[in-house]
């Protein structure tokens, strides 16, 4: 009974009384759910354009972030070091079509999935290799992000709101209208929606697979890079950051594999799910319920919808 | 020349179904099981025994598990260090309960309770496929794992929150704990792969193998044609977590003597998925080829550059490995995306045919 009432009744209760720690957990929620968002957003693309399951994406966002800040620390300026950044991207687009999609077209998904393993190990010596293992800081005041917190008075508290989380926030929410119109109303953005579609009749009406694959994986590449930049000036570039890919695993099937809003919508159910079934139902459990919490939330949802909130529906016939 | 099966005449069914049909394979196999049980016990090193043969054995198990799943019932699986784990941490708590029990007994039987965990665990497969499935077996992943490190009362409320393994004789012989010899060792963990490879080998190539198969192939039409969809697949993630949860326990018992919960994180699962893929899905053999490629690979790599007189910074060794690794998957993948069980098939088409290009 005691156990019953601290899971259904005492964390209502706790929100109810205190109100602005209900509000700084949502927004904390929040935060972090545009995070998982946008780097699910990258898995969302490449997953659409080429059916490939990529895991490197969480790398990528740790390589990106390295490159951007070793390049500053060899005395590169830090809006060239963000231009050479988005270079280097662009070439590991043309290696990964080069080298690995090309090689493997029209195998089976598990092989992709699998050759994008490789990848991920290969860019996590690589980075190493080149820019050390050490933990870095973001060069967040040279490329002019703002810093501090604002407090914001609420009924009878206070919610502090840093300056960066906000950026975030608008940053993302530029980065997915930008990408939403380029994919209504660009040329390109049809052709990609088409290879999307099928690859066959993308191929048979004069779509050059290659050439949207590179613009895929470059397009993933620099949202890596904006999620690079902004998680690392929440907390550090380290390689540690590759976790958060497996963070971005449940957003991902949550919202569905094939859907852009889908991976928004499902990025804030996760951040904000996790954020307070942390601080709410967490002590009850002993901490550190965050590393699985998120999965438990998508499993349930996808118990109900096994393609996901927004995905297409799996339609298979014999 | 040397792998021609001419003049060797079949005269009933049994024999041509025979798992291995062809006598040079029968006698390659014996020479193999030999060379593992006499050859190497005998001559071989501390090092070869402990460092290699064991790990490579109890991960070619764990291999075998996950490649009944995902090989030959076509779910993708992410969980399986957390089924070894739970295979692990129940022969622990089993041995520790009841000290006296004799611990080959224990070690087959925390398999049992892996399988029960990878059955509740499998449930959710029925509705959900795909990718969709892999990231859900990761929350089992993560769920056990978490278990592992925050309730005590799997560890024995120990300060370390390890699991420390204690001293088990069979016939007075020490077999696990540190007064355990390593070539006592390396017999145990053999006769379990051996007895375990001999059953999932007579399990894929019968009925329950077959409808494995079919639901892999196509689990709707594997359903019209009379298989039963949820016996079948939770028959398969008992499976395949019984091997896991066995080779868990091996690991532990016989080869680290002792675990932290890290051991059974989430780069274990992909370890054993590397095996699987490079080995080749759906082939046990494969599962063999595969461990020996991704767990002998590191060591080659880091005992070779000295060797050579290449003076190179441990750490560097450290990132250079995880490139050449990432780089050799890649160009497995790309050279034969049906892995070394394929390579190896080709392999003996050509010796079949050699002088003759075929």
């Amino acid at each position: 009974m005691d156990l019953l009432y601290k899971i259904f009744l005492d964390p209502f209760v706790q929100m109810g009384t205190a109100p602005d720690l209900l509000v700084q957990t949502l927004w904390e929620g929040l935060v972090a759910g545009v995070l998982y968002s946008l780097i699910a957003l990258g898995f969302v693309l490449i997953f659409k354009a080429s059916g490939v399951f990529n895991f490197a994406q969480g790398i990528m966002v740790v390589f990106a972030a390295l490159t951007l800040v070793g390049l500053h620390e060899h005395g590169v300026p830090a809006y060239l070091a963000l231009a050479l950044t988005i270079l280097v991207m662009l070439g590991l687009a043309f290696a990964v079509e080069r080298l690995i999609l090309r090689p493997l077209v029209n195998q089976p998904d598990i092989i992709l999935f699998m050759a994008t393993f490789g990848l991920t190990y290969f860019l996590i010596g690589f980075g190493e290799l080149i820019f050390g293992g050490e933990t870095k800081i973001m060069i967040a005041n040279q490329l002019g992000l703002p810093r501090g917190a604002i407090d914001v008075k609420l009924a009878g508290g206070f919610v502090s709101i840093q300056k960066i989380d906000i950026a975030a926030a608008v940053i993302a929410s530029l980065m997915v209208a930008g990408l939403a119109i380029f994919f209504q109303r660009t040329r390109i953005g049809r052709a990609l929606r088409a290879v999307a579609d099928s690859h066959r009749a993308a191929l048979s009406v004069g779509i050059s697979l290659e050439q949207i694959w590179v613009i895929v994986w470059f397009a993933a590449g620099l949202v890596a890079l904006t999620t690079g930049i902004m998680w690392g000036a929440r907390s550090d570039v380290s390689f540690a950051l590759d976790v958060i890919a497996l963070k971005a695993l449940p957003v991902l099937i949550l919202g569905g594999l094939t859907s852009i809003p889908g991976a928004i919508v499902g990025g804030l159910i996760i951040g904000i799910g996790e954020k307070l079934g942390e601080f709410y139902w967490g002590p009850l459990m002993g901490s550190g319920i965050e590393s699985w919490f998120a999965y438990v939330i998508a499993l349930i949802f996808l118990l109900f919808r096994p393609q996901g909130l927004f995905g297409e529906r799996i339609i298979e016939r014999i | 020349m040397f792998y021609r099966e001419a003049g060797q005449f079949k005269t009933n069914y049994a024999a041509d179904v025979a798992v291995f049909p062809i006598l040079q394979d029968r006698i390659g196999l014996g020479i193999i099981l030999f060379i593992a049980a006499v050859i190497i016990p005998w001559f071989g090193s501390s090092f070869l025994i402990q460092a290699v043969m064991i790990p490579f054995l109890i991960f070619s198990l764990a291999a075998i598990g996950l490649n009944l799943l995902t090989g030959y019932t076509g779910l993708l699986s992410l969980g399986t260090g957390a089924f070894m784990g739970v295979g692990a941490y129940a022969c622990y708590k089993l041995t520790t309960y009841f000290p006296n029990v004799n611990i080959i007994i224990w070690i087959a039987a925390s398999g049992f309770f892996s399988a029960a965990i990878g059955v509740l665990f499998g449930l959710p497969s029925l509705r959900i496929k795909g990718f969709y499935l892999a990231v859900a077996t990761l929350a089992a992943q993560f769920f056990l794992s978490w278990c592992f490190i925050r309730q005590p009362w799997f560890y024995n409320y120990n300060v370390s929150g390890a699991i420390e393994v204690p001293t088990r004789s069979l016939f007075g012989v020490p077999i696990t704990g540190a007064t355990a010899t390593d070539t006592t060792r390396y017999f145990v963990v053999l006769g379990f792969v051996v007895v375990m490879t001999w059953a999932a080998s007579n399990l894929v190539h019968g009925r329950i193998g077959r409808m494995w198969m079919a639901v892999r192939d196509m689990d709707l039409a594997a359903e019209l044609t009379g298989i039963r969809l949820l016996p079948t697949k939770l028959l398969a993630f008992a499976t395949s977590s019984f091997y896991c949860g066995v080779a868990g326990a091996l690991l532990v018992f016989l080869w680290y003597g002792g675990a932290e919960p890290a051991v059974f994180d989430v780069n274990l699962s992909f370890f054993i998925l590397f095996m699987v893929i490079i080995g080749g899905l759906g082939s046990l053999t494969g599962s063999f080829f595969g461990a020996a490629l991704i767990f002998i690979m590191p060591i080659v790599l880091r005992y070779f550059p000295p060797k050579l007189g290449i003076p190179i910074h441990p750490a560097t060794v450290e990132h250079i490995q995880y490139m050449v690794i990432g780089a050799l998957i890649i160009l497995f993948l790309i050279a034969e995306p049906a892995g070394l069980a394929r390579l190896w098939q080709i392999g003996k088409q050509k010796l079949r045919v050699w002088p003759f290009p075929y």
